[in-house]
This record gives structure tokens, C-alpha cells and sequence, in this order.
């Protein structure tokens, strides 16, 4: 829509295809239709935020292509393979998904560096090789020096950046993100946002991000996917163009305010 | 100075116990009260130092020590196992729930003589009913500590795609053992107390024993002498435990020490 021109990259291959999947919860009071029947398709090392009201469905899309929730209907491919087959979970696909929640869900029994290293535990990667790779991240994240430490004693924004730590050990090709930053102050925040552009610019990692926050949205995203409440559906999505990486001043700029009145303008029109 | 301030109670708990002493000695000189009904400190003191140089006592007191840990070995066997499973298992929980109830509210000291005919006066009767008191507690900290494993965990070993076992070696036992430690803490002390009870009801070894011995010859000073001796062996029972809370979960609230500022 806005931003600055540019030849239009060749499109690259379909990393994420959420085609057709709709979502009710059977619950006592009786079915929450929580998802309509939406198609979305993330390009690889696009990054793609989903924005919306509470209650819109944002944590419920995201866990499906987690695989933590299984759709009522409608199929889900990861890097080309079928998230289910049947009621079981395809492991390969899982293993390019890496999850980022809005709790940093640290263990608070294993230090950081066994935080960290924990997914290449599961995996039966050697201590020494997992041990040197925890080092690496923490350093990459910005946390170094704290590798010995528990969980309890790091900030909020530390706990936060060694979940993300975590989720990148693995490599995966896909980085899930539920509103990553939601319990941290503003400043703070915008660290981390710039954080993970960076990460994202170096790792090539796909990023599906969900937020409440426009202007963090506007700052992040290649796409923007607007989400509608009840039952949860694409209102509307909206590139955005502006070179990387970007930095904060971006946000002063006429078309980064544009481009945020304009969503605020829909967000408002659903109330 | 701060170290002073961390240490407090070194300070206040013999001042406290210090206090303690002078009120009584203070009672038993003003009030006349018989000697034989509460002998004054220093008689009580002096007696104790003879006993703890005689053989005997210490014979009884490593009976009762037996007793106790053995009882506590199978009441932490029944309490974590059974607890674990319980936890896991939603359908046995309630199915098992109103017999585990009926040991507990059935009075103990009315299974002591049921333990007593079937075992006779050796040391079986007492880890019996060490270990049907001890258990209770351990299960129960246990089957709650399982269960109350965060969502938000399990949501990062499902998304991980660890297995069963994985899941309980990462996340389920280690976030139950806060729970299963308080458990323990409270079952330590409860197991002590079944090995006393079970002596009191027959036999002729233990401290419990050795206490009604006392009581028997209107010992007085004996008896407190025991006691002092009771006191001491259920103290190193509770810093055994403490110790094992220090060093299972010393990533834990109750057991964090403050540490240096964070490196630059
Ligand atoms: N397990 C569940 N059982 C029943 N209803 C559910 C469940 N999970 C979510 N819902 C419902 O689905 C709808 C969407 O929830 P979801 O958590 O996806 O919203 P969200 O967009 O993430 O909101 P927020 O921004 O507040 O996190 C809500 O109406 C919610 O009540
Ligand atoms: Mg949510």
C-alpha cells in the first residue's frame, strides 16, 4: 500500500499454508467459534504480523500452526509438509517450528544455559556441543554473562530474550512469536523490536508475530493481517515496504503515521 | 555488619532459650514445687550429661533412629511413587482417594496393637505405623505438586515434541519437588513420631520405651533427660531434610540467596 518503491522481490516459496481452517471450542456454555475459515500464506523469511482486538483469535492461529491445537477443519502445511496426519502431529514439521510465548516459560530448575539448550537436550545433542552453542546464543541475544544464572534472577526483558535464545537454538526455519513483549515497558520494548529485526535479518528465519500494538506492528511486519472478532477473520492486510533495516526514527516519518491512522481508523470501526 | 544482620538468629535463639531456663529455674526456686514433679534446669542438665556417657541411651536412641528412617524410606517410596502415579492417572486418584482417607482417619494408636500381634515386640510393629503416619502427607504434597505443573510449560515440551518420559524427567519432577520436599518435611517429623508412639505400645528398646521406663520409676529428671534427647535427634531429622531442600531445589524461593549485582 504505502512505502518506498522498489522492484518487487520474486516471490519466494510458501513456508505457512493455513488453508481453509476454522476453529470451534466446545465448551460447556455451548461452541465457541473462535476462528471463521481463513486462508493465510507466509512466503519464507517473510515476516508477517497478525494484529487484532482481544479475543480475536490471534493466540488460537498461532497455536494451530504451533501444532499445540488441532483445527476443526481446514489443512496446515509447514515447509511443505502436513502439520497433521490425522490426530497425530508430524514431528519433521515440528521441528522447523520454533515458539516464542508471551510468558518467557523459562524452567526455573535449569539455568539459563540449560534453559537455552534445552531444546538440543530433547534432541541428544552432546553436553559440550550444547554448552558452546548456549554461549553463542546468549551472546547473539544480547544476555551474555548470565549463562550460569536461575531464571528468577534476570530481568523481564532477559527472561525474554533467553526464550528467544531458546527458540533459535534449533534453527528452526519458523519463529512463532504471541506477543513476546506484552509485559515489558515501552522502552524496553522497542530494544527488543529492533532486536529482532536484527536476528531475523541474520537467522532468514520466517516470523509469524502476533502484537496488540500498531505502531509495533507497523515497525516489524512486511504484512500486516488485521483480525476481526467474533468469530476471528481477516479484516484486511497491509504491506508495508520501508527499507531494512529500519530504525526508530522510521516511526516519524509520514508514512509510518499513515499507515498506523489507517489501522487504528479500522481497529475503531470494529467497536 | 551484615553478616550479623543475615545471621540474626544465631543471636536471638540462645537469648530466647537463655530466658527460657532463667523462668524456669526462677519457678522451681519461688514456687517450692517438688523436685520430683519439675526438677530445676541445672538437676535436669547434669542428668542428661550422665546419661549421654552411659551406653544405654545411646542403644535406645539408635533403635528409634532405625525405626524412624526406615519408616520414612517406605513412606517416601509409597508417598512419591504412589503420589506420581495418582497425579497421572486421574480415574485411580478417585478410586484410591477414600482408602487412603481410611488410613489416615482410622486412630494409628489402634493399629499399633493390630502391628503388635502380627509382628510381635521387635522393631516391625513401629516402621509400620512410622510409615502409615509419614506417608499421608508425602503422597498428597506430591499428587498436588504433579498435578499443578504450568500450562505454559507443557505448552514448550508439546511444541518441543518431547516424549512421556521427557516431559517427567524435565518438567513434571522437578516442578512437583517443592511440593514433594514440603511433603517430606512434614513427613520426616511424622515418622519420628509413629517410631515413639509404636514404642510406648510394647517392647523394650527405643527412647519411647526409655520414657515410660521413667515414668514408671518416677523419674523425673530422666524423663527430661529423654526428652532433652528427643528434642535433639528430631532436630538433626529436620536439618536432614532442610539440607536436602538446599541441595534438590536450590533454584527455589524458599532457598535463592541473594548474589552479587549482575556482571557488565
Ligand atoms: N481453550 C479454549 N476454550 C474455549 N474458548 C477458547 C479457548 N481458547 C480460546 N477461546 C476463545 O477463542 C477466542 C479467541 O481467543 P484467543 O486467545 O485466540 O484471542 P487473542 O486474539 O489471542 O486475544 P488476546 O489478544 O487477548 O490474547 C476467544 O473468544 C476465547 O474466549
Ligand atoms: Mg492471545
Amino acid at each position: 500500500m504505502v512505502g518506498v518503491s522498489g522492484a518487487a522481490a520474486p516471490a519466494r516459496p510458501v513456508e505457512i499454508d493455513f488453508a481453509g481452517v476454522e476453529k470451534r471450542f466446545p465448551t460447556p456454555e455451548g461452541v465457541v467459534h473462535a476462528v471463521a475459515k481463513t486462508d493465510i500464506q507466509v512466503r519464507q523469511q517473510e515476516f508477517v504480523v497478525l494484529l487484532g482486538p482481544s479475543g480475536c483469535g490471534k493466540t488460537t492461529i498461532l497455536r494451530m500452526i504451533a501444532g499445540l491445537l488441532q483445527p476443526s477443519s481446514g489443512t496446515i502445511a509447514v515447509a511443505g509438509r502436513d502439520l497433521w496426519q490425522g490426530s497425530r502431529r508430524d514431528s519433521q514439521a515440528l521441528a522447523e517450528l520454533g515458539i516464542v510465548f508471551q510468558d518467557a516459560n523459562l524452567f526455573p530448575w535449569y539455568s539459563i544455559e540449560r534453559n537455552v539448550a534445552m531444546p538440543l537436550e530433547l534432541r541428544g545433542v552432546s553436553h559440550r556441543e550444547r554448552m558452546e552453542r548456549a554461549r553463542a546464543l546468549c551472546d547473539l541475544v544480547g544476555i551474555k554473562g548470565f549463562e550460569k544464572r536461575w531464571p528468577r534472577e534476570l530481568s523481564g526483558g532477559m527472561r525474554q530474550r533467553a526464550a528467544i535464545a531458546r527458540a533459535l537454538s534449533y534453527d528452526p526455519e519458523i519463529l512463532l512469536m504471541d506477543e513476546p513483549f506484552g509485559a515489558l515497558d515501552a522502552m524496553t520494548r522497542d530494544t527488543m523490536n529492533l532486536e529482532i529485526q536484527r536476528l531475523w535479518m541474520i537467522q532468514k528465519s520466517t516470523i509469524v508475530f502476533v502484537t496488540h500494538s500498531i505502531a509495533e506492528a507497523v515497525f516489524l511486519a512486511d504484512r500486516i493481517i488485521l483480525l476481526s472478532p467474533r468469530p476471528g477473520r481477516i479484516r484486511s492486510v497491509t504491506e508495508v515496504t520501508f527499507p531494512r533495516p529500519r530504525d526508530m526514527v522510521v516511526q516519524t516519518q509520514p508514512e509510518f503515521q499513515d499507515i498506523v491512522r489507517h489501522l487504528r481508523g479500522e481497529l475503531e470501526d470494529m467497536e | 555488619m551484615n553478616f550479623l544482620r543475615r545471621r540474626r538468629a544465631w543471636i536471638t535463639t540462645p537469648l530466647l532459650l537463655a530466658i527460657f531456663i532463667y523462668f524456669w529455674d526462677l519457678y522451681c526456686r519461688l514456687s517450692g514445687i517438688h523436685p520430683f514433679i519439675v526438677p530445676r534446669p541445672g538437676a535436669v542438665l547434669d542428668q542428661y550429661l550422665t546419661m549421654v556417657q552411659t551406653r544405654a541411651l545411646w542403644e535406645h536412641s539408635w533403635i528409634t533412629v532405625f525405626e524412624t528412617s526406615v519408616g520414612f524410606f517406605f513412606a517416601c517410596v509409597i508417598g512419591i511413587g504412589g503420589g506420581a502415579i495418582l497425579g497421572k492417572v486421574r480415574w485411580l486418584e478417585e478410586a484410591m482417594r477414600p482408602f487412603v482417607i481410611a488410613t489416615q482417619v482410622i486412630p494409628k494408636i489402634a493399629l499399633v496393637s493390630l502391628f503388635i500381634l502380627w509382628f510381635g515386640f521387635g522393631p516391625e510393629p513401629k516402621i509400620l505405623v512410622s510409615t502409615v503416619l509419614a506417608f499421608f502427607p508425602i503422597l498428597t504434597n506430591t499428587l498436588l505438586g504433579v498435578k499443578s505443573v504450568d500450562l505454559g510449560h507443557k505448552d514448550v515440551m508439546k511444541s518441543l515434541n518431547a516424549t512421556r518420559w521427557q516431559t517427567w524427567r524435565m518438567l513434571e519432577l522437578p516442578s512437583a519437588m517443592p511440593a514433594i520436599i514440603a511433603g517430606l518435611e512434614v513427613g520426616v517429623v511424622l515418622a519420628y513420631i509413629g517410631a515413639i508412639v509404636g514404642e510406648f505400645a510394647g517392647g523394650t528398646k527405643g527412647l519411647g520405651y526409655l520414657t515410660l521406663e521413667y515414668q514408671n520409676g518416677f523419674n523425673a529428671p530422666g524423663l527430661f533427660g529423654v526428652l532433652i534427647q528427643l528434642t535433639v535427634i528430631g532436630f538433626a531429622l529436620y536439618l536432614l531434610i532442610l539440607g536436602l531442600r538446599r541441595s534438590l531445589i536450590p533454584w527455589h524461593e524458599s532457598v535463592l540467596v541473594e548474589r552479587p549485582a549482575v556482571p557488565a
